[in-house]
């Protein structure tokens, strides 16, 4: 089932042999506009059949202004990467992505840039309109900066939420927001739990008398519940995460 | 800051025609929008974090969860953009290719059926509702017949498909599109040359064809506005090239257009349909994968590929370290995301009304604009 090693290897790109920069920036897709700003040009991969070069960040809307007006109409897509994970990656913190379109030329190619926590990457919602909101995205989710960005505030994150979550150190289980819903009801660190009523735990209407001890006793404990649930964990009845945390110690802080 | 007559007002997040929760904020003078602001993010589920820690295969039932009325397309740029990352993109049986063209272009009609559903129920047509969701259940019933689900279909798999077709299923198909082009008749005969349906839609959220590109619009919005550009087209995959159909375009750009644009997209959506029935019976049964190496690694790399959606250019941008069988970053380039950054464009100087005609002609899923 699980046999690590791959039967075959992971197959070559199709694309022919990898060019060197020198005879990328010579191909006839982007000569043209990159003509003038050649020295802005640090690098270019080509990988897949698709073209990335890599720009000087202070000039990168030069650069883009220059595709342009060489009929790189569409911006397709601008993102962020955080290479601080990558294997054997040395240099800046982050990479900012801009993959164009050509219509005349039916073509993309693609732009980088690198840049770190603390500079900001000059905006190129000048250049293409539609880059405003790509640009707010890439940085509500990694903290990459713009500069002359007309509004650059949180776009799918809320205002104040403190952290970047697709930055590689941000944890997927998340964090504490510190936000309280209820902070008279619910304990400090955070919204309701699983199997929580939303009530404080003593004007829950509990069931008092004894559960009939044939069957299985009550799956989850309402919160905050005077009795320890004693009984072993009942088989294949309940959602274990459920029961778990009804089961927590920090439960146990509401009722006093 | 405010003129003496203007306010400003919520428009949604729980407004019935914002479809989701997307909430607009509103600057008002009486009924006409001085400044409209989407804010979005309500429905932000992270599904790029999840997508750096999981293999690829477990990627794809994430993809579903995105546009969750076309699910289908969002599995089939997910698998493309890694075949083409690993290089197997020629590899893909026919059979399979030709199964990948058919669910893709179902989803097209079943999308497309939701969208003319609420968005005449928005401006006040109740009855196309009814005989939309007549059809799109019985799309849904195929796609039920193929995977088992009718929403979240997991339907595609990196190098394949995961079943062949069941038996019988492309005579429901066949009996299905057979009748399918009479139902599109009907909802046009409701709406068409409806007065209220033109006064409520001709000239309303015009965008031009330059405004488009630079706004990054794609999809029936950029073709309502006179653009004959189509990623089935302009970057062919699968085995669009040697199928016959055309691409609508509108003329000026507006909201009437962009019905239109969907409505024959719809009939070409049925011509594809019609010419792949006779080729998948040509395929032997059962090529459906090719042959690749079950643990998923691709070599160092990165690729962006994007597939022409019933919203638009829905792209994946995948870098991959090479080493793990995670994609190092998946980027999502969502087309209801972009296209709903016209909004504030299209809407302003129009009523508070037209703004619901034009939240429904841009149609977005907020599980998209999220993600």
């Amino acid at each position: 089932m699980s046999d690590t090693t791959p039967t075959t290897p992971p197959a070559a790109p199709a694309a022919p042999a990898a060019r060197t920069a020198e005879e990328i920036l010579r191909d006839p897709l982007v000569a043209g506009p990159i003509e003038r700003y050649r020295d802005a040009v640090t690098g270019a991969r080509d990988f897949a059949g698709e073209l990335t070069l890599f720009i000087d960040r202070d000039r990168i809307v030069d650069v883009c202004r220059s595709f342009k007006d060489d009929g790189w109409i569409y911006l397709v897509d601008l993102t962020g990467v955080d290479y601080s994970k990558f294997p054997g990656h040395t240099g800046p913190r982050f990479s900012v992505a801009y993959t164009l379109y050509s219509l005349r030329r039916n073509a993309r190619v693609r732009l980088r840039v690198w840049t770190d926590d603390a500079t900001p990457v000059p905006s190129v919602t000048s250049v293409w309109k539609t880059a405003n909101w790509h640009e707010r995205e890439t940085f509500d989710m990694m903290g990459i900066r713009f500069s002359d960005h007309p509004n650059l505030e949180r776009i799918l994150m809320w205002e104040g939420f403190n952290g970047y979550p697709l930055r590689k150190d941000f944890p997927v289980r998340g964090i504490d927001t510190g936000a309280r819903i209820y902070p008279e009801v619910f304990p400090a660190g955070g919204g309701p739990k699983a199997g929580s009523t939303g009530k404080d735990a003593k004007d829950v209407n509990l069931y008092k008398g004894e559960w009939p001890t044939y069957g299985v006793s009550p799956v989850a404990a309402i919160g905050g519940a005077k009795k320890a649930a004693p009984a072993p964990a009942p088989a294949l009845t309940a959602a274990p995460a459920a029961a778990a945390t009804a089961a927590a110690p920090a439960d146990e802080d509401e009722d006093e | 800051m405010f003129d003496v007559h203007e306010m400003e007002v919520n428009f949604g997040p729980q407004h019935p025609s914002t479809h989701g929760v997307l909430r607009v904020l509103l600057k008002i003078d009486g009924e006409r929008i001085v400044e409209a602001k989407p804010v979005i993010g309500y429905l932000h589920r992270g599904t790029e974090k999840l997508f750096e820690h999981m293999a690829y295969p477990q990627c794809i039932p994430h993809t579903d969860r995105m546009d969750y009325v076309a699910a289908a397309t969002n599995n089939l740029g997910f698998v493309e953009a890694v075949e083409k990352l690993m290089g197997i993109t020629g590899q893909i049986p026919r059979r399979a290719q030709l199964m990948r063209v058919m669910l893709s272009e179902l989803q097209r009609i079943s999308s497309h059926l939701l969208w003319l559903a609420t968005h005449a129920i928005d401006i006040g047509a109740m009855t196309p509702f009814f005989y939309c969701f007549r059809e799109r259940e019985e799309v849904l019933d195929l796609f039920e017949k193929y995977c088992g689900a009718r929403l979240t279909l997991n339907c595609m798999r990196i190098g394949g498909m995961p079943d062949d077709l069941p038996p019988g299923w492309l005579d429901e198909l066949e009996a299905f599109i057979g009748k399918f082009e009479a139902a599109v008749d009907e909802y046009e005969s409701l709406l068409t040359n409806n007065r209220i349906w033109k006064r409520r839609t001709v000239g309303i959220g015009v965008i031009s064809p330059e405004e488009a590109w630079d706004w990054g619009i794609t999809g029936p919005p950029l073709r309502g506005s006179g653009v004959e550009w189509d990623l089935r087209r302009a970057q062919p995959y699968e085995c669009y090239p040697e199928l016959d159909f055309e691409i609508p375009i509108g003329r000026n750009g507006d909201t009437y257009d962009r019905y239109l644009v969907r409505m024959i997209e719809m009939r070409q959506s049925r011509r594809i349909l019609e010419q792949c029935i006779p080729l998948i019976k040509a395929t032997p049964a059962g090529e459906i994968k090719a042959r690749i190496s079950r643990v998923i690694r691709p070599p160092e790399g990165e690729v962006y590929h994007s597939v022409e959606s019933p919203k638009g250019e829905l792209g994946y941008h995948i870098v991959s370290d090479g080493k793990t069988q995670n994609a190092y970053r998946c980027r999502v380039r969502p087309p209801s995301f972009v296209n709903l950054q016209a909004l504030p464009a299209m809407a302003k100087g129009h009523l508070v009304s037209d703004l619901v005609a034009l939240i429904g002609t841009i149609d977005i899923v907020l599980g998209e604009v999220d993600r």
